[in-house]
């Protein structure tokens, strides 16, 4: 990066750190902080609308659809995370080449699975083959979104469940006898005020999703766990900064950058409890009230 | 779009029949964290290494296009067989146990000698009693666990080595040029302990078993360094003048 960094070899003391922290693999290394923020603000709105889906299919009055709805809550609570998330990118990926296979080569006449191989035609492969480096990378973060997705979808979908069910029943019967629909009732009445019922779930479920971003590894995403355990490792004199094992100072800084993501979340969630409490009938609510009178 | 293609179909059959595919991107996997073998070059950010320098050279003599991929050691043959990559190059012994699930090429480097590294003024008999560790998946680790030893398995190859000089393990078992810098550099601290030992079939190219041109390629490719001397030159290059050249 800087000039002073072309021979590492004779350098020593603070210009060695410098260059050190700023060597070709460090700037990976502060790249996948980003990639886990982007993880983040792309996997917490998708997992909302799926938990907003799914609760809504739970409460549904048709009955396959809340069947649907409780089966998925379910199944995908109660699969251990690691399992899900090793199946999910898997699964799906062979699933859509194969329906691509099928959709372009229908006269293809050789088996899909050759033994332990899994062989589609050219034009089924998903990323397209001869795609960019990039065009990978966006295809395999995309998996992972959409495993993580699903995953705390599920949980959200519980959450919100509870919290529609929290509004006072009182409120919904009165909408009624105003002569609003039962559509109506729930836009109007049950949606803005579920939320303060939600917020103490769903802040636990932010923070288990901060948590588990780790899991990108798995996904063969190289996220700061990977390059901290990589960096951190010995390096011998084969490469341009020697150094011995200092995984302890890599993770130690992982441990800071979480806790420093959960103390800003911890923020922001106090920060959106006092505003949707605000003429709320719940104690907080009732609180503010006072206060104000 | 339909029609177009099937043409394309049909001209990737005629492609894979004679075997030409020079104009596709061929996909090789490492594992980035075995030094000499391969690993992330820390100023440049890039895969580098003895298995970098020969792929690269292999791709050039056979005229395809090579990329890189870096994969988790644990799971780099689950992902060739997927067809998230076509060929690997991650120092891979070549092994009955794998020939039952990926193919390999000739070997690239004669089978080497493996060895035991231990602190200093460790006694030899930790080697058929004490604890010894091993990245999981290798050779190495097999040997171990059919030995009296007991097994510490590690995911890669640079953790066997803290958790020798945590005394967790009695001793590390692990090719002996990986080895090699790990002791010069730790003054004394680290030794190998007794005699080397002599595993696998040597290490070649993994490639899905279907995939017969890309292996009859690489090959010819292989055979053609064999035998015009450029082989022995990389192998000097990246593992000392000691190593075991090809004749």
């Amino acid at each position: 990066m800087f000039s002073f960094c072309s021979d590492p070899s004779v350098l020593s003391g603070l210009p060695w750190f410098v260059c050190y922290l700023t060597s070709a693999t460090h700037l990976d290394f502060y790249r996948a902080f980003g990639v886990v923020m982007l993880l983040l603000v792309v996997t917490a709105p998708a997992a909302l609308a799926i938990g907003m889906g799914g609760a809504m299919a739970i409460r549904a009055r048709f009955a396959p659809l809340s069947l649907l709805g409780k089966a998925y809550v379910n199944i995908a609570r109660g699969v251990p995370d690691i399992v899900f998330f090793l199946f999910v990118p898997i699964a799906l990926g062979q699933g859509i080449e194969y329906v691509l296979h099928h959709i372009n080569c229908p006269d293809w006449d050789q088996p899909i699975r050759q033994g332990n191989d899994f062989l589609v035609c050219r034009e089924a492969k998903m990323p397209p083959i001869g795609a960019p480096a990039w065009v990978r990378d966006a295809y395999a973060f995309g998996m992972a979104v959409l495993a993580f997705a699903l995953v705390f979808g599920a949980f959200v979908a519980n959450t919100l469940h509870g919290a529609m069910q929290a509004v006072p029943h009182a409120q919904i019967e009165t909408a009624e006898a105003y002569g609003m629909t039962r559509a109506q009732a729930f836009r109007r009445i049950v949606l803005p005020q579920m939320w303060v019922y939600a917020l103490p779930g769903l802040s636990n479920i932010w923070q288990i999703l901060i948590k588990a971003t780790p899991l990108l590894f798995l996904l063969g995403i190289q996220d700061v766990v990977y390059w901290a355990r990589e960096l951190g490792g010995q390096k011998t004199t084969l490469y341009s900064y020697p150094h011995p094992d200092w995984r302890m100072w890599y993770f130690l800084a992982l441990l800071g950058f979480y806790l420093f993501l959960t103390w800003l979340s911890e923020r922001g969630f106090g920060w959106l409890t006092l505003r949707l409490s605000h003429g709320q009938a719940t104690a907080e609510g009732e609180r503010m009230r006072r206060a104000a009178a | 779009m339909k029609t177009l293609n099937l043409g394309g179909a049909a001209l990737a059959l005629a492609f894979a029949a004679t075997g030409a595919l020079a104009q596709d991107v061929v996909r090789l996997a490492s594992e980035g964290a075995y030094p000499p073998y391969n690993f992330i070059n820390d100023a440049t950010g890039e895969l580098d290494g003895y298995e970098r320098a020969l792929g690269d050279a292999l791709c050039e003599r056979a005229g395809l296009t090579c990329e890189w991929v870096i994969n988790d050691w644990d799971t780099i043959i689950p992902n060739l067989v997927a067809g998230n990559y076509d060929a690997i190059m991650a120092g891979m012994s070549i092994t009955e146990a794998r020939m039952e699930v990926i193919s390999f090429t000739q070997n690239y480097l004669l089978p080497e000698a493996s060895a035991y590294v231990a602190l200093a003024g460790a006694d030899v008999s930790v080697r058929d009693s004490g604890v010894i560790a091993a990245q999981s998946n290798t050779i190495q680790a097999g040997h171990v666990a059919a030995s009296g030893a007991d097994l510490l398995e590690f995911p890669t190859p640079d953790e066997t080595i803290a958790a020798l000089r945590n005394q967790e393990a009695d001793a590390v078992l692990a090719d002996k040029a990986f080895l090699v810098p790990y002791v010069t550099d730790s003054n004394g601290e680290l030794e190998f302990l007794g005699d080397d030992v002599l595993l696998g079939g040597g290490i070649g190219m993994g490639i899905r078993q279907s995939d017969d041109a890309l292996r009859a390629t690489f090959d010819a490719a292989i055979a053609e360094m064999k035998a015009d001397g450029s082989l022995n030159a990389l192998i000097s290059e990246w593992f000392g003048d000691e190593a075991a050249l090809y004749e």
